[in-house]
């Protein structure tokens, strides 16, 4: 038995069954067969469904379906890490014509995507605020903060927070989508906690995760929002969990 | 082949369940007299988080079982040596009493696969799957346990009975066996064979551990029979019937409940451990008596 061939009729229903394949009667069965089939589409179906909830209300159950099915043809899981499939997801989702009607579809998808990373992100201590009052402020300018292991932003032209937030509860009221936001995923210790950030504190937060100094990410929040304000979007950050805590410049030697 | 210290009991011989993550709190919160807890060795493979804080509270409580899913030991393509050493971290961190793996294959070049996929029985599939009992045994520094499979299909080149498969990458390796009960009825039935038959040609005294499920029916093309391997419903009698059987062959040994969809408020997983212990109870009194006759 070939397993390329196996594996490639598993995949595509139109291929015959893989040579070699029989049962007790003595002859394939393709309803045999199609139990494996079912598996692999299934299984791998009900694993984006799981990691993309808010996705598969917001499209419904055999819309999701379907979009996994064509997602999961072209991208098979890398490795039997099954919590980690899907980082690529949102990407297709974007792409997938039929889904074009939800412009904010992928967004939210990138947003559930982060979610299930900081879930198994590594443990760590949160800076504590403290710690960046008793930095003289003109030594703040050129820090570069460590970040926390889980923490990652999802900017976004559409309300995917709010939306997010809506389709946590058993009955969805309705959500203005057309609303641009940056959300913010964090966790602090155990629990993932999900935060819309004021768009100058998107940028902000944008840039310092993408590994700017707090100087360099400012001056870019600056630039595109005149009323940022630096200390209430540092502290903001740093008390909602996006730091994790390490010796700083300017700590007491 | 090098020295693994064999190890094929060391779970207590009692019912264990299948942990789930919405069960955590509650086990935790009333400490059921569970004898064991297993869980699937991918789930644990996150950097951090909930997940690993849960399993250290219940490591700290119960004996643990790691079964794995992923490893592909019957794959025609080389183990995955980053997930060896996953598993190595896992097992040095939590110290399993038990580490059982599948005799099936789930990866291929286009990617993981997600189901635990048939192989052919023949000389050569039986010294690639050694080959790799061996390698995972020598990656993890432990006896493993070889699951066997539930099929829906046959392969006209198998020359090698399953349960000879099985005894010969046994001896051939030192690894144990996990005799899924389950799996027998759900192979048998599909296959026209005799499930009573097959425990009682089975190694037994290789077996370091025995799962339990429930199978859901339906028919193949020509109207026969298809029992599924589904993991979502309670142990049927006819599976329940073969259990004492084996017990009563075996003697009591470490049995595990699995339930892993539509998984079910945690006291209807403890009913399922329950009507196992009961066997198992039957089987040491038996044997209690039979040693104090003896004496």
């Amino acid at each position: 038995m070939d397993q390329s061939a196996f594996a490639a009729a598993l995949l595509d229903p139109s291929l015959p069954l893989p040579a070699g394949v029989t049962c007790a009667r003595g002859e394939p069965d393709a309803t045999r067969f199609s139990v494996y089939r079912n598996n692999v589409v299934a299984s791998l179906s009900r694993a984006l469904g799981e990691r993309f909830p808010v996705v598969r209300r917001l499209v419904g159950d055999e819309f999701f379906n379907g979009m996994a099915r064509a997602f999961l043809t072209v991208s098979l899981p890398r490795s039997p890490l099954i919590f980690a499939y899907g980082d690529t997801f949102p990407d297709f989702v974007a792409g997938f014509a039929p889904a074009a009607a939800l412009p904010y579809l992928a967004d939210t998808a990138r947003l559930e995507a982060n979610w299930t990373r900081a879930y198994h992100a590594a443990d760590a201590t949160p800076l504590p605020v403290e710690r960046l009052l008793a930095i003289a402020p003109e030594r703040l300018a050129g820090i570069r903060l460590l970040l926390h292991p889980a923490v990652a932003l999802a900017r976004s032209d559409f309300a995917i927070g709010t939306i997010w937030q809506a389709h946590q509860a058993e009955v969805v009221g309705s959500v203005i989508v057309a609303a641009s936001e940056s959300v913010l995923v964090t966790r602090p210790t155990f629990d993932v906690r999900v935060h819309v950030v004021p768009p100058a504190d998107g940028v902000f937060a944008d840039s310092v995760l993408r590994g700017e100094t707090l100087g360099e990410a400012a001056a870019t929040a600056f630039a595109r929002h005149p009323d940022f304000d630096f200390g209430h979007a540092l502290l903001g950050l740093a008390s909602l969990g996006a730091f994790a805590d390490s010796p700083l410049q300017g700590d007491p030697a | 082949m090098n020295a693994i210290t064999p190890s094929t009991s060391l779970l207590p011989a009692r019912a264990g369940l299948g942990l789930k993550p919405e069960h955590v709190g509650e086990i935790l919160d009333t400490e059921p007299d569970v004898g064991f807890f297993e869980v699937h060795a991918e789930n644990y493979m996150g950097d951090g988080g909930a997940p690993h804080r849960a399993l250290g509270e219940i490591v700290a409580r119960y004996p643990l079982s790691l079964h794995g899913v992923g490893l592909s030991i019957g794959a025609e393509r080389p183990l995955d040596t980053a997930h060896l050493a996953r598993l190595r971290a896992l097992i040095d961190r939590y110290r399993p009493r038990s580490f059982s793996e599948h005799l099936a294959w789930s990866t291929h070049e286009s990617g993981f696969l997600n189901d635990l996929l048939p192989l052919p029985y023949t000389e050569s599939t039986l010294r690639r799957v050694a080959d790799n009992v061996d390698q995972v045994q020598q990656a993890v520094g432990r006896q493993m346990l070889l699951e066997n499979p539930s099929t829906y299909i046959l392969f006209e080149d198998s020359t090698i009975h399953e349960i000879d498969f099985l005894e010969r990458v046994a001896a051939r390796t030192g690894c144990g066996l996990l005799l899924d009960v389950n799996n027998v009825m759900v192979s048998a039935v599909n296959h026209r064979a005799d499930p009573f038959a097959y425990i009682d040609r089975f190694p037994v005294e290789r077996v370091g551990e025995i799962h339990l499920a429930g199978y859901d029916e339906t028919m193949d093309g020509a109207g026969d029979r298809l029992l599924i391997d589904a993991h979502g419903s309670p142990v049927s009698d006819d599976v329940s019937a073969l259990y004492r059987h084996t017990i009563d062959r075996a003697g009591p040994l470490p049995t595990l409940i699995e339930w892993d969809n539509d998984v079910p408020a945690f006291p209807v997983l403890l009913a399922e451990a329950a009507r196992a212990e009961a066997v198992l109870d039957s089987a040491k009194s038996w044997r209690d008596a039979r040693l104090a006759r003896r004496a």
